[in-house]
């Protein structure tokens, strides 16, 4: 059996596909820290909150989402995967403990909502609540250090940045979070949280210009891309979402503020693929080129993304407009 | 400290199969929870309604622990089997990214609709969440087969050299995907997650069915249970034969496409022609029942059947035994008893099957003790018979990892140290063993606390607060 010319000839249309994966891979992964990325919050913010009823409504605000959400981080692997393959077995086997650290989050904070509606005795509800706040702080703190040490090319663990970048990751899902649960809640737990999205907006900034700071006194190689324009721009935008935000939510436009977040969130991880680009694996020069699979499987994934993921983002609106609106605890099945 | 290789490949066992029970409850129950839902709708039975609703929960609950436990395997193959993945990236990722945007999006977004919306949607998109998270869970399956059965039959590409490394490309793309072993491994799991759930039905249901008619206790809303029982057998009904038959059909596929396998599923060494098919073997000593070369065995076989089966029908044929076969051979044991216990339990459900239909024909279906301690007895062995077949599937291709192409040995990643590999590996042994049995008791818990009530009027409530509150919004 021959193939179609069009899928063997090289790129489809001849446009820059490995350029446009590396960009589509960035744009996954910040799907996912956006959207996984205010239940983390939600579940950060469950800590703050003692009473049961106001607790059942956080829980229940995510409810309907969260699955949906994560599915995110497996298109990201999947893509990552597909696209490059050899970035995805060289970071992931180098990054090994880190990437199970990630995981095992993943699984504590997937399982504990569950778990928590089971049973109505106070033990199980306690020590299953702070499973889900330990997952939820855990999860975005782990891959703040993984994308760090994934941009940085550091090939041990704990290092300071990943450090800095893991705790600003957090700060930014409570931002993320407060916005969403400003959307989906009322009464007091509503007014309550205006001050959490201020505080951890505070500390966001403070730690990414921490860690910008650090890149350009630390790493020369990384001085002339962080101040090229895009990446300056991406700074000075990074602002003004914040900006928007604390008034958006000052003025209780709920819908403003969440946007902001959501432009937060994909501001960052542009500024971290601006900053890798033309490489995708730093740690072993692998450049985007050079890690990209053969013509076929990428006109092949090409042609699938196109055609998947507008019906991707059709699902995810049905979805979120079927629960628009603040979110009842009695709500199931 | 264990070896990278087999502490990687343990690792990779371990979570799988923990993972694999919870796509078989989702994929099995997902054609119920459709056929429920569209008769709660049209006819707005309540028990329908409660059929729904309470095999929603425990899809919910299976749909959960197997994101987890899946999500954790998707990336395995990055940090343990790096090697493999860069090797067969190029057609190997791309099923997995489908799977993501194709078949798993589909499925937990309408799964939010479907477990939460009953309330807020009406009937038309609530039915259509129904068949969209049927249709995810059931194209995901599409997805993994594809990539799994490539590795059992790889088609459709070209070795490169690549810097010193051989890089499979994919060069055709039709013949890869739909590889010969593709559509026998899809019909034959499919089946099987309907069939294993359909086991727990008739055993579940069996239970309270005896608890009340047998033993005499009262049991709230026998009906609900009743109704699971005769659900579950007609599922077994029709899953149990077809199994058995393309069950058949897939051992002959597998004798043609790796030879190897068949010979250990056989536990045939020698090469011979006119093979028996040894429906019992016991080895007469408690040594010899690890070693599959033991000559000194007690069994009762059908002569000429394994030619028979591999061949389609000559008892003559000749089938080549593992000596053929140059380098180490997989551990035959393992193989021949899970392949012959996956039979024995197929022939076992078709027995259940047809017991429970002629009982059911003779009206004593809710009498006969022995048949519900049967079913009852009977409930996690679908499960198991998914586990052993895929114990023979995966174990009986080493030491292969791409068939013919790549040793297992070869594909695990280079810079892995022992140290790191024990420690995750005794993680998840753990961590996937609580999240078994936290499944199990969630589970149990749910079938004790029975179908919920619902009122004869079909329209559920609405809450009257959130309608009203959503105005005032912005």
């Amino acid at each position: 059996m021959t193939n179609p010319n069009w899928l063997a000839d090289g790129p489809l249309f001849g446009l820059p596909l490995a350029d446009i994966w590396f960009g589509l891979l960035f744009f996954i992964f910040a799907m996912f820290l956006f959207l996984d990325g205010f239940d983390f919050g939600a579940g950060l913010l469950f800590a703050t909150r003692s009473d049961e009823h106001e607790r059942e409504q956080l829980l229940a605000a995510i409810g309907p989402f969260w699955d949906g959400n994560e599915v995110w981080l497996v298109v990201f692997g999947g893509a990552m995967f597909a696209a490059f393959p050899a970035v995805y077995a060289n970071l992931f086997s180098r990054h090994y403990l880190l990437m199970f650290a990630i995981l095992g989050a993943l699984i504590v904070r997937g399982l504990a909502p569950e778990m928590y509606e089971q049973r109505e005795d106070d033990r199980w509800k306690r020590w299953w609540g702070r499973a889900f706040v330990v997952g939820s702080v855990t999860a975005p703190f782990f891959l703040g250090m993984f994308t760090a040490n994934w941009l940085l090319g550091s090939t041990t663990i704990v290092t300071l940045p990943g450090i800095v970048v893991g705790l600003a990751v957090v700060a930014l899902t409570v931002v993320d979070g407060v916005a969403f649960l400003r959307l989906k809640t009322r009464g007091n737990l509503r007014a309550d949280l205006q001050t959490d999205g201020y505080r951890a907006l505070g500390a966001y900034l403070v730690l990414i210009v921490l860690v910008l700071g650090y890149i350009y006194v630390q790493i020369p190689d990384l001085r002339s891309a962080l101040l090229s324009p895009l990446v300056m721009l991406l700074v000075v935008l990074t602002l003004v979402l914040a900006a928007v935000y604390a008034v958006a939510t000052y003025s209780d436009r709920y819908y403003l503020a969440f946007g902001a977040g959501a432009g937060l969130v994909f501001a960052l991880v542009s500024i971290v693929a601006a900053l890798m680009y033309p490489t995708v694996d730093p740690a072993v020069g692998l450049t985007v080129d050079s890690a990209v699979v053969s013509t076929i499987p990428l006109n092949l994934m090409t042609v699938g993304a196109v055609l998947l993921l507008p019906l991707v983002f059709l699902y995810f609106g049905i979805l979120y407009s079927a629960f628009s609106g603040p979110i009842d605890v009695e709500e199931s099945y | 400290m264990i070896d990278p290789v087999i502490a990687s490949r343990l690792q990779f066992a371990v979570t799988t199969i923990v993972h694999i029970i919870f796509p078989v409850m989702s994929m099995g129950l997902a054609p119920f929870l459709v056929y429920f839902t569209w008769k709660d709708i049209r006819t707005g039975k309540p028990i329908y309604e409660q059929l729904r609703r309470f095999w929603t929960k425990i899809f919910a609950i299976s749909f959960v622990v197997g994101t987890v436990t899946g999500i954790v395997l998707e990336f395995e193959f990055g940090t343990n089997f790096a090697v493999f993945s860069t090797t067969a990236g190029d057609l190997f990722g791309g099923p997995l990214a489908f799977e993501g945007m194709m078949a798993f999006m589909l499925e937990a977004t309408f799964l939010g609709i479907f477990v939460f919306g009953r309330q807020r949607v009406g009937d038309a998109l609530y039915m259509a969440s129904a068949v969209l998270v049927g249709i995810g869970t059931w194209l995901s399956a599409v997805w993994i087969l594809m990539a799994n059965s490539w590795m059992q039959t790889p088609r459709g590409y070209e070795l490169v050299s690549e810097n010193g490394q051989q890089l499979v490309t994919l060069v055709d793309p039709l013949a890869a995907y739909f590889n010969p072993r593709f559509f026998w491994m899809y019909v034959h799991m499919q089946n099987a997650a309907v069939e294993s759930v359909a086991l727990v039905m008739a055993g579940v249901g069996a239970y309270y069915v005896f608890r009340h008619h047998v033993w005499g206790y009262p049991v709230e809303q026998v009906g609900f249970w009743e109704t699971t029982l005769k659900f579950g057998l007609i599922a077994l009904i029709i899953t149990a034969p077809l199994q058995v038959i393309h069950g058949d059909l897939y051992a002959r596929h597998v004798f043609e496409t790796q030879p190897q396998k068949f010979a250990a599923m056989e536990a045939i060494w020698e090469t011979d022609s006119y093979v028996p098919e040894y429906i019992i073997a016991f080895p007469t000593s408690v040594q010899d029942l690890l070693d599959p070369r033991a000559k000194d065995i007690f069994g009762i076989g059908i002569p000429g059947g394994a030619s028979w089966l591999a061949s389609g029908g000559d008892p003559q044929a000749t089938i080549r035994g593992l000596e053929e076969f140059e380098g180490p051979q997989p551990p035959v044991a393992l193989i021949f008893w899970s392949f012959r216990i996956m039979v024995a339990l197929g022939f076992w459900f078709i027995l259940l099957a047809f017991w429970g239909a002629y009982r059911w024909w003779s009206g004593e279906l809710l009498e006969d003790d022995l048949l519900h301690k049967a079913l009852m007895v009977s409930t996690p062995l679908g499960i198991l018979a998914v586990h052993l077949g895929w114990i023979v599937t995966e174990v009986g291709r080493q030491p292969w990892i791409i068939q013919d192409v790549m040793k297992t040995s070869e594909g695990v990643s280079s810079n892995l140290s022992s140290t790191e590999a024990t420690i995750t590996l005794v993680g998840f042994v753990f961590v996937y063993l609580v999240l078994l049995v936290l499944y199990l008791y969630v589970v149990v818990r749910l079938v004790r606390a029975g179908p919920p009530s619902v009122s004869s009027s079909a329209t559920p409530d609405r809450p009257s607060d959130s309608s009203t509150e959503a105005t005032v919004n912005d």
